[in-house]
């Protein structure tokens, strides 16, 4: 059995046993390997289920105990730490921090009292107790690397807990670490053996990343053989100064949207910049602030030396991400360090431009143009612009940067302003990245779609939206077409050589591909069936149809949003879209029925909020109904066409209703009635399914009740349906469910057809039965015209039997 | 007995509708290992998380009930579970699209490294309220068959959460031999703890240097000898 399945099932009375072991071994003078052993396996069982383990108070105690005791080694510390955090919350724990000395140990209690939930305030305490630590310690004491990181988690969980003179304090060592760390490399801990005396050799100064000796003060990309404590404490000091520049700033970090901001920073260009000479007078918070600019200044410069080392290189980059995201907090606290901080990125951004290894860094670069552009009086567009139209079409494949991309798009929202209009123009480029991305970045789409969509893009993006699947497709085919072929091939290299490699470069598909490619909206709309028939040796492609099963999703995003906003006009425009492009999709299994589900639905939708659609769009409507050569593959798109017309097409939702209106549908119905119902089912055609015709029956008649000549028609007919569903061929195995189905809606349309009046009440009621007052007021209301009509449907069905 | 309930949705769920602004701290929030199962093997067994560290958890409701800390533990064990299985998903999708195998990515023999540039990486947000109370990121990474993943706020440095995350599972590898059939990974927390404790002490993620990374795998190392 694994040791995983021993330990979730183990039972109460054996644990009790190995408790008591465990108690015993802790007890011991001296805690050996069988004690680690014990502890390993006890960690193993309190963690390997969801469920509470009942642990002996003893054996609590005791695990306080050793996590608490000077001696302990490493391993048994860290092994009680992770015990006790495991259990946490526990309301068996005692642990306290309140007279732990040694910063190591009050990091090992602090992670088990964080882990609590702050029930009784442990946050507090540790964090007052870290505190009283830093105060009680010159900055150079030798284990303080130990005290930031629980510092930092104190300031996140509960910033308020920190008393003023406490923030400056961090404040000001902050500063120390952070700029005036040693710039001579440390010397290597020697075990203080016998034999190993203090070498005479001096430590030479710290280098840069490429190798040169350090030119500036140390960063953390300064690098030597071995460290110093204040240069460790520079590293923790910097990784901790982002959020303790959020946490500490009187201003509060969450308010870069409120008002005073635009007066501060218009304010304050004038006032250019401060000058750092007079720093050491500055209030902490505002020294911090000048010496971390400093620093975001130096690690810019050190960024742009040649590594050495892969493990260096990958750190610059991040090392430029962080340096822009701290100027843009400085620049929110402190507007006046902006006109420094503009210039500095200015050129950044044009480095980085031609840097294809740090395009990263561009995403917090556009971030900070549009927080502070305008207070700037800069124009980001042309940032934004490169952002948008290179970034997502060179490195859609990558899964990060596309998660990252969409983020900063979807962050970014409420700061675009003017700029919208790019995000928005830019919507085939950022479609790339979910086409190939969708598993990862469907659900950011779904909420960037609102913001993304207007009454200008609507119509070529609900095209984009269907044509995803070919997308990711053409997306494919452009990496095995590219002359860069990766050492690592970035497409799906299951499928090898497809045919349609050589076929793409035919020039009737150029065209095609450029337009299905192209990185920014054209306003206008390509017919892709070529393009279709080419790419299907690639829909079988897992990422395609992982792509195909998105869509769905996202088209409900997409109207939910469109039809807040859609007018007539519009709504004509994607109905007649959506009838058009039923028929043209993108061959991926499964893909059509899921698409025609919400495209249907959708289109009632659109009738439902504009009904005057249905008159107006009549020619297209007919021609729809006219051309379904086949039921089964639009199933659902026509029961839904001929449905909203049964429901909408009437004077009493539009006044252009005409009777040649509602004469000439009932005509197209009747023949594809006709044509369903009298064709033989057979292997090749399967048999129509009875959603259809009762549909269309009911829609005969609907039409009928309106156009009350017609009734003797559509009854004739409807006989004919009832005992040809009672009676059906013998070649026919229609089930007997189906066309029970059928002939009981066929009867009812006949009864209700037997009184025109009340068929034309119930079949049109007008737009007032969908008011509450209807359905509450049972005098005036439609349940009594219900309950009359019911009655006499009874009575004219009993008569019919008898 | 406590009746638990069967799923995450019952659980207790405080402050859904807290801004996500109001913490914009730039923290992990958890660190967790766990199993990656074949995809043709689907049905067979659960996803585990084999281990997980919750730096500092959120404040825990107010739940006056008996059993209120059980129920806290419940549901933080649940949350984590539900970041693997979704960790799971999204390599497995990730994985089939590219039209490889997980085991592509296996050494020839046990000396050569796992190619970890290689695998399988990724990022994915979890909005607020499912599973965790405020709005989180998840940074994951896919070896053979054992996903790692950190929860992120969603202000954190992704680039450097990415390279903590590639250096903890290239240490992790290393020093628990993870990959060899022998290794227990579940029998040596002190090993994970103690890297933990190094390279994302309290969740904080570091900017470290090659050279710093040499010394702290150097003091380790010196801890837990091989």
């Amino acid at each position: 059995m694994s040791p995983w399945a021993t330990a979730r099932g183990i039972q109460d009375e054996e644990l009790q046993k190995f408790c008591s072991r465990v108690v015993k071994l802790l007890q011991k003078e001296e805690l050996g390997p069988d004690a680690v052993d014990a502890l390993q396996r006890l960690f193993l069982i309190v963690s390997a289920t969801k469920y509470k383990r009942k642990l002996e108070k003893t054996c609590v105690d005791l695990l306080q105990t050793t996590l608490c005791a000077p001696k302990c080694p490493e391993q048994l510390q860290l092994l009680c730490t992770a015990i006790l955090r495991e259990r946490s919350p526990s309301d068996d724990l005692n642990l306290s921090c309140d007279h732990v000395q040694n910063s190591r140990q009050l990091s090992l209690v602090a992670s088990v009292l964080l882990a609590q939930g702050d029930k009784k305030e442990e946050v507090r305490s540790v964090g007052q107790r870290a505190f009283r630590v830093l105060e009680s310690r010159q900055p150079e004491g030798p284990s303080l690397r130990h005290l930031l990181p629980v510092v930092s988690k104190v300031t996140h969980l509960a910033p308020h807990t920190l008393h003023e003179d406490q923030t400056n304090l961090l404040s000001k060592r902050l500063v120390d670490w952070l700029r005036y760390a040693s710039v001579q490399q440390g010397v290597p801990h020697t075990s203080g053996g016998f034999f190993s005396a203090p070498r005479a050799r001096q430590p030479g100064p710290v280098t840069e990343v490429d190798g040169a000796v350090a030119t500036d003060f140390f960063t953390v990309l300064s690098t030597g053989q071995h460290f110093t404590e204040d240069q460790w404490l520079n590293v923790q000091a910097f990784s901790m100064l982002r959020a303790w520049l959020l946490h500490s700033s009187p201003r509060g970090p969450s308010s870069p949207d409120t008002d005073d901001k635009s007066e501060l920073e218009g304010s304050t260009l004038s006032v250019l910049s401060a000058t750092s000479t007079a720093s050491h007078l500055l209030p902490p918070q505002e020294r911090l602030r000048e010496k971390a600019f400093e620093y975001c200044q130096r690690l810019i410069e050190q960024s742009t030396r040649r590594a050495l080392r892969k493990g260096d290189s990958d750190l610059q980059k991040a090392c430029l991400v962080e340096a822009v995201l701290l100027l843009d907090v400085l620049c929110r606290q402190d507007p006046s360090f902006l006109y420094r901080t503009l210039s500095c990125l200015k050129a950044l951004h044009a480095r980085l431009c031609g840097d294809p290894a740090r395009v990263r860094a561009l995403l917090p670069i556009a971030q900070f143009f549009l927080n502070h552009g305008e207070a700037a009086a800069v124009d980001s567009e042309a940032i934004l612009q490169h952002l948008f139209t290179r970034i997502p079409c060179e490195l859609f494949h990558s899964p990060m940067l596309a998660f990252e991309f969409v983020c900063f798009c979807r962050d970014s929202l409420p700061v675009f302003g003017r700029n919208l209009d790019i995000l928005r123009r830019s919507f085939p480029n950022l479609f790339k990245l979910l086409a190939w991305n969708s598993p990862a970045l469907t659900s950011e789409f779904v909420a960037l779609l609102p913001s993304l969509v207007d009454s200008g893009t609507a119509v070529e993006m609900l095209h984009a939206l269907l044509d995803l699947p070919c997308l990711t497709a053409a997306l494919d085919l452009q990496l095995r077409l590219s002359p860069a072929a990766a050492e690592r091939p970035l497409w799906d290299v299951s499928l090898r050589n497809p045919s349609c490699l050589e076929a793409s470069r035919d020039p009737q598909f150029q065209g095609l591909l450029q337009h299905l490619l192209r990185a920014t909206a054209s306003g206008t709309t390509e017919r892709l069936a070529p393009l279709h028939q080419l790419l299907q040796p690639l829909a079988s492609l897992t990422r395609v149809v992982q792509c195909a099963e998105a869509v769905p999703t996202l088209l409900q995003a997409f109207f939910s949003a469109v039809t807040q906003f859609a007018d007539g006009a519009l709504s004509n425009q994607l109905a007649l879209l959506l009838l058009e492009r039923s028929d043209s999709l993108y061959q991926v299994p499964q893909y059509e029925a899921h698409v025609h589900r919400v495209l249907s639905s959708q289109f009632l939708v659109l009738c439902a909020r504009h009904p005057s659609l249905v008159v107006e769009l009549a020619k297209e409507l007919l021609e729809f109904v006219g051309s379904v050569s086949s039921v089964h593959s639009r199933e659902t798109m026509l029961t839904a066409v001929v449905w909203a017309v049964g429901e909408y097409l009437s004077v009493s939702w539009d006044r252009r209703c005409t009777v040649e209106q509602i004469n000439r549908f009932f005509e197209a119905l009747e023949a594809l009635l006709f044509e369903v119902t009298q064709s033989r089912p057979s292997a090749t055609l399967p048999k129509c399914p009875p959603r259809v015709i009762t549909v269309l029956m009911t829609t005969l008649t609907k039409l009928a009740s309106r156009s009350q000549d017609l009734i003797p028609r559509v009854s004739l007919f409807l006989s004919k349906m009832r005992s040809l569903a009672q009676n059906p061929a013998p070649s026919s195995d229609r089930c007997g469910e189906d066309a029970g189905a059928v002939c009981t809606r066929a009867a009812e349309l006949l009864t209700l057809l037997k009184m025109p009046s009340v068929a034309q009440f119930v079949l049109t009621p007008s737009a007032e039965v969908s008011e509450p007052r209807y359905h509450r007021d049972t005098n005036t209301a439609l349940p009594l015209a219900l309950r009359t009509v019911s009655r006499l449907v009874e009575k004219e069905a009993g008569l019919l039997l008898g | 007995m406590v009746a638990y309930p069967a799923g995450l949705s019952h659980l207790p769920h405080q402050g859904l509708w807290l801004p996500s602004s109001v913490h914009p701290g730039a923290m992990v929030y958890a660190f967790l290992i766990h199993t990656l199962r074949a995809p043709q093997a689907q049905d067979m067994g659960l996803c585990r998380v084999l281990y997980s560290c919750v730096f500092g958890a959120e404040n825990s409701p107010d739940d006056p009930r008996p059993h209120g800390a059980e129920r806290d533990r419940l549901l933080r064990k649940e949350q984590i579970l539900a970041v693997a299985r979704q960790v799971e998903s999204m390599c497995r999708l990730q994985q089939q699209a590219s039209g490889r195998t997980p085991m592509d990515l296996q050494p020839q023999s046990s000396d050569e490294p796992v190619p970890l540039h290689e695998a399988p990486v990724g990022a994915f947000r979890l909005a607020a309220g499912d599973p965790f109370q405020e709005v989180r990121t998840v940074v994951w990474l896919g070896v053979l068959s054992l996903g790692f993943a950190l929860v992120l706020d969603p202000h954190e440095n992704l680039l450097l959460a990415e390279g903590t995350l590639r250096l903890l599972v290239r240490l992790l590898l290393d020093h628990l031999r993870l990959l060899t059939p022998s290794a227990n990974l579940l029998l040596r927390a002190d090993r994970i703890e103690g890297i933990l404790a190094r390279f994302l002490p309290h969740g904080q993620l570091l900017f470290l240097n090659d050279q710093f990374v040499q010394g702290l795998e150097k003091e380790f190392s010196a801890a837990w000898p091989r």
